[in-house]
Parts: structure tokens; sequence; C-alpha cells
């Protein structure tokens, strides 16, 4: 009755009401996760496509295994990997939100908060110092989070994108001589992004849950950071509070995909 | 003349399993770790060259799945003649590698063959019955389908008490709902087939008509998804135990292993690799556990469903 009032209960472990707790750390996660998403979508339909195209040649086996090597890779192992080579042996990027001194000035008053996220009120505030700052210490969790779903997404492209070219309608297109570019971009590819469409609501879980460990890996602030912390210490509040906030982003991204199902096939619309 | 028809079916399958090089890779992979997780007594002695009996020999050690601390300084050493893969928190990791891999067969095994049969039998009852039947357990299903895999797992784990029975029920418990949905969609295909209605009319009773007619010719694609789970659910086991929410402190467990391994890393900047070992044989124990089960399944589906290619 309490939590559709918004009355969570008392986190031990933020030391504050549960979903204060959440709501501070939201932000941190959230940019993450849209950090995450670009890359993923973007590189992954792309390599999926080439791979398509180029069926049985060199690209496409080489595309083939590193995807389903970098899907078997469990994250934390990768994070571990990742924070050893960037940053024990480089030293490019530090664990954790900001450095010490970044940290200092983006606490103080005077600094302009507007939509929370670092890196981008870091430009609003044209330190772009703390902008370069935030943005070090954000790429490894992202190459993290974003290698394993790339693969997934490039794999469901790649089967889709056969499939479709495979399909009358493209015999037909390059029958009438439509160039190969426009055959592919034009004919293909849009019809061959429904399936595509429709696992995007398995990587929204999938970039969400992963957030926990990766948060824990890198040592950010985060809700991810917050429930695996809250899970080890048995604090049952803040636990139940965020799985309970994952769960209506979930639905909520559900939603959103359902929305985007029938911008990309317009047969959903009319029936 | 010729062999009855099935079998000559099954032989071509094999044939063209043996001919695809990834599902060879998988499955020599899966061999070796089974022979691994076989003779784990043998390739890693569970002794403790710490405590000596009375004829001055290493003594047994009671559960050979907790490691035994060798040294009681906690900081890794580097791999060593003794210790081919070094040592972290006093234990060898040659010795948590060789038994982890028993913890991940009997985690993923276990759940997997549960959690499959679970949803056998709900997706079954869903199918085979229809009307509001269906429509209650599928609802059911859609509730468990929203909450996120690996909270969810850390949610129940948390309320049952941490450990790593704790973590196979929650897998469980939130890991039928793929194979219940798989399985309704091929029973309600299915059960419009002449041979399950002539089945009904010769009065056969509806136990019967799931479990010998219409299982046998729906249960592949749910076996094929099966072993393509297995991967993710290690993985997710293992994540677990990395946050400190399954294996107790020292047991033979790659997650819980590379929790160990965590701290050391974080603390230390520019310096070279100089705890590698801690992460790369545990990690690769365990990227190479997945990617076996994950080839073997792509190549089974491949094989026996030529629709998805």
């Amino acid at each position: 009755m309490n939590a559709l009032q918004g009355d969570l209960g008392w986190s031990q472990v933020g030391k504050e009401p549960v979903l204060k707790a959440i709501l501070g750390r939201f932000p941190y996660t959230l940019e993450l996760a849209l950090y995450a998403l670009f890359p993923v979508v973007g590189v992954g339909i792309w390599l999926g496509v080439k791979a398509a195209v180029k069926r049985d040649k060199f690209l496409d086996h080489f595309i083939r295994i590193v995807a389903i090597i970098g899907w078997s890779f469990p994250d934390f192992v990768f994070g571990l990997l990742v924070l050893m080579i960037f940053y024990s042996v480089l030293g490019w990027f530090p664990p954790g939100n900001l450095s010490l001194w970044a940290e200092q000035i983006v606490k103080s008053p005077n600094y302009l908060k507007v939509t929370h996220l670092l890196t981008i009120d870091a430009l609003i505030n044209g330190r772009f110092d703390i902008f370069l700052d935030a943005l070090r210490h954000i790429v490894g969790p992202v190459i993290t989070l974003s290698f394993l779903w790339w693969a997934y997404l490039l794999r469901i492209t790649r089967s889709s994108m056969l499939e479709v070219l495979s399909k009358e309608y493209v015999r037909t297109a390059r029958a009438k001589g439509v160039p190969e570019r426009d055959v592919i971009h034009k004919h293909a590819k849009r019809n061959a992004m429904i399936p595509v469409v429709t696992v995007a609501g398995a990587m929204v879980i999938g970039l969400l849950s992963g957030t926990v460990i990766i948060e824990v890996i890198f040592n950010r602030t985060g809700i991810g950071q917050l429930a695996a912390r809250a899970a080890v210490e048995l604090d049952y509040a803040t636990v139940l509070g965020t799985t309970l906030f994952y769960s209506i982003i979930l639905v909520l991204g559900n939603l959103i995909i359902d929305i985007l199902y029938a911008v990309f096939d317009p047969r959903v619309r009319l029936s | 003349m010729s062999e009855p028809k099935p079998r000559s079916e099954f032989r071509r399958m094999m044939r063209k399993l043996l001919r695809n090089p990834s599902a060879i890779l998988g499955f020599s992979l899966l061999a070796f770790f089974v022979l691994v997780a076989i003779f784990a007594p043998y390739i890693a002695e569970p002794v403790n060259p710490q405590m000596l009996d009375e004829n001055g020999k290493p003594m047994r050690l009671d559960n050979p799945y907790i490691m035994p601390v060798i040294t009681w300084s906690s900081e890794p050493i580097p791999p060593s003649k003794e210790h081919p893969f070094g040592m972290i928190q006093g234990r060898d990791i040659f010795y948590g590698v060789v038994w982890g891999t028993r913890t991940a067969f009997y985690i993923g095994l276990t759940v997997t063959l549960i959690s499959t049969a679970v949803g056998i039998v709900i997706g079954s009852i869903s199918g085979y019955y229809g009307g509001w039947i269906d429509e209650i357990l599928m609802r059911i299903t859609d509730v468990f389908l929203s909450i996120p895999f690996l909270l969810a797992a850390m949610v129940l784990t948390t309320i049952l008490g941490n450990g790593l029975d704790k973590v196979m029920i929650a897998m469980v418990v939130f890991g039928w709902m793929g194979a219940a949905r798989l399985i309704r969609a091929n029973i309600l295909q299915v059960k419009e087939e002449q041979f399950v209605l002539a089945a009904k009319a010769l009065g056969i009773k509806d136990f019967f008509i799931i479990l010998r007619h219409i299982l046998p010719n729906t249960i592949f694609p749910v076996l094929i998804q099966a072993s393509m789970r297995m991967g993710s659910l290690v993985i997710t086991a293992a994540g677990l135990s990395f946050l400190g929410l399954g294996a107790p402190l020292g047991y033979a467990d790659w997650g819980s292993m590379l929790n160990f391994t965590r701290n050391w890393i974080l603390g230390t900047s520019g310096s070279s690799m100089t705890y590698w070992y801690a992460v790369f044989y545990p990690g690769m124990a365990m990227v190479l556990f997945v990617l076996a089960w994950n080839l073997v399944g792509d190549a089974l589906r491949d094989v026996f469903d030529p629709r998805l290619k």
C-alpha cells in the first residue's frame, strides 16, 4: 500500500529513503545505458547487414566467429579484462564516475545541474575538462556493456536479412535493374528490421541487468551498484525497490518497442 | 532391403552434424570438460598439503569442493611449478578451475533440467486445454517475464538467504517461461493433427495423449533451446557468485574465484598485468564452457530446424 504512494521504505545501504536513493542514482545508470545503446544498435545492425550480403565469404565467417565468441563472454570476465588492459596496463580508462578534482567541482553549489547526466551537464556548464573526464570514466563500462549485445543483435540481423534476401520481391527488384545498394538498403533492410525490433525487448532487459554487474566491476555509482550492495547486505527494502524500478522501466521499454514496431511495419498500423 | 526410415533419417542428421566444423569444435570442447569433471580427483588431488596425517602424507579433504587454503598470504602469487595457474587468497587456482568444472556442470544441468521440465508441464497444460486455463497460465508467465532475470534471481536468492542451492532455486523459479511458451505454441499446432484426434476418439486419457503422442512430436525445439540456455545459465550463476550471493567463500566455483580478483585489479593503476593469471584462467574456463554449449546448440538448431539458418 505504501509502495503505491511512493514510500518504498528506508534503504540501509543508501542511508536515505529507497525512492530517493534510486532516483538520485538513476541518471548515472541511464547515462551508461544510453551510451551503450547507440553503438550496439548502430554497429550491430551495420555488421549484420554486411555479413548477410557477403554470405559465406571471409568477412561473414570472421564476423560470425567474433560474434559467437562475444556472446559466450560473461560480462564480468570481459569487464575485468577491459579493466586490466585499459586501466592497469595503459592507465587510460579509470574506474569510478569522475576523478576526485572533477567530483569536487560537480558537487559545488554553483555548478548547474540540468539533466543530471554528467557529460551533458559538463557541456552545459562549459567545462570541457570535466566532460572529457566523465567520458574517460564511461568508456570502459560502455565497451563491456555493448560488446556482448552487439554480438546478439548482429546474429539476429544477419539471419533475418538472409531470409529477406531470398524473397521474391528482392529478386523482382534485382530483375528490373534496381541498383544493388538500393535493393539492400531500401527493399531488404527495412523488412529485415522487423524481427530485430522484436528482440530489442530482450536487449533492453539485458542492458539494464548488465548494469548491475558492470557498475560493480567499474565501481560506478548507479542503481545497479545499489542493488548489488543491498543484495549482499540483505537490505530487502532496497533490493525490492530497485527490482520494482527495473521492472517498470522494462514495461515502459516494451511499450516503446511496440510503438517502434508500428513505425517499421505499416501492416501493424493498419490492422 | 533398406533400413527403416527413422533410423536412416537419424544417420543423415548425424552425418550433417559431423560435417559442421563449429559443431565438432563444440562437441570436442564439451567432451574435454566432461573428462575434466569426471577425472577431477585425479587431475587435482583433493588433499591439503598443509595438514599431514600420522604417516606424513597430506590429509584428504572432507569436502573436495572447498578449496584448501595453502598459504595465509592473500595476495595473488604468480604461476609456479607446483601451482601452474598461480594462487589467489592462499588458494590454488588450478585446483579451483578443475573442481569448478564439476560445479558448472552441476548448476547448469540441474537448473536446465528442472526448469525445462517445469516449463514443459505448464506449457503442455496451457496449450492442450486452452480456454481460461491457458489464459491464466500465460498471464502468470507474462508476470514472471516482466522482471529482469538477473535481478529476479538476485532478489529471490537474497530472500532465501545466500548460497549456491538458493541461487539454483531462484534460477529455476525464473527460468521456466521460455520452455513453457515454446511447448505451448508447438502443442497448439500439433493438437489439431489427425493422430491426436484419433487418439482422442479411441478414448485415451489426456495425460497419455500429451505424454505419448504430443510431446515426442514437439520436444526437439525445446531440447535445442535448453542446450542454448545452458551457457547463459552458467553465466548468470557465476555472476551471482561474483557479486558474492552464490557460492560460499573458497568454494570451487569460477564466479567466486573471479570475485577474489576484483579488488586486486581495482587497486593497481599503471602497473603492468601483475595479476593476469587470476583473471585469465578461471575466465577462460568459463568462456570456453559457455562457447561449447553455444556452438552445440547452434549446430543442433541448424541441423534439426532447416527453417532457421
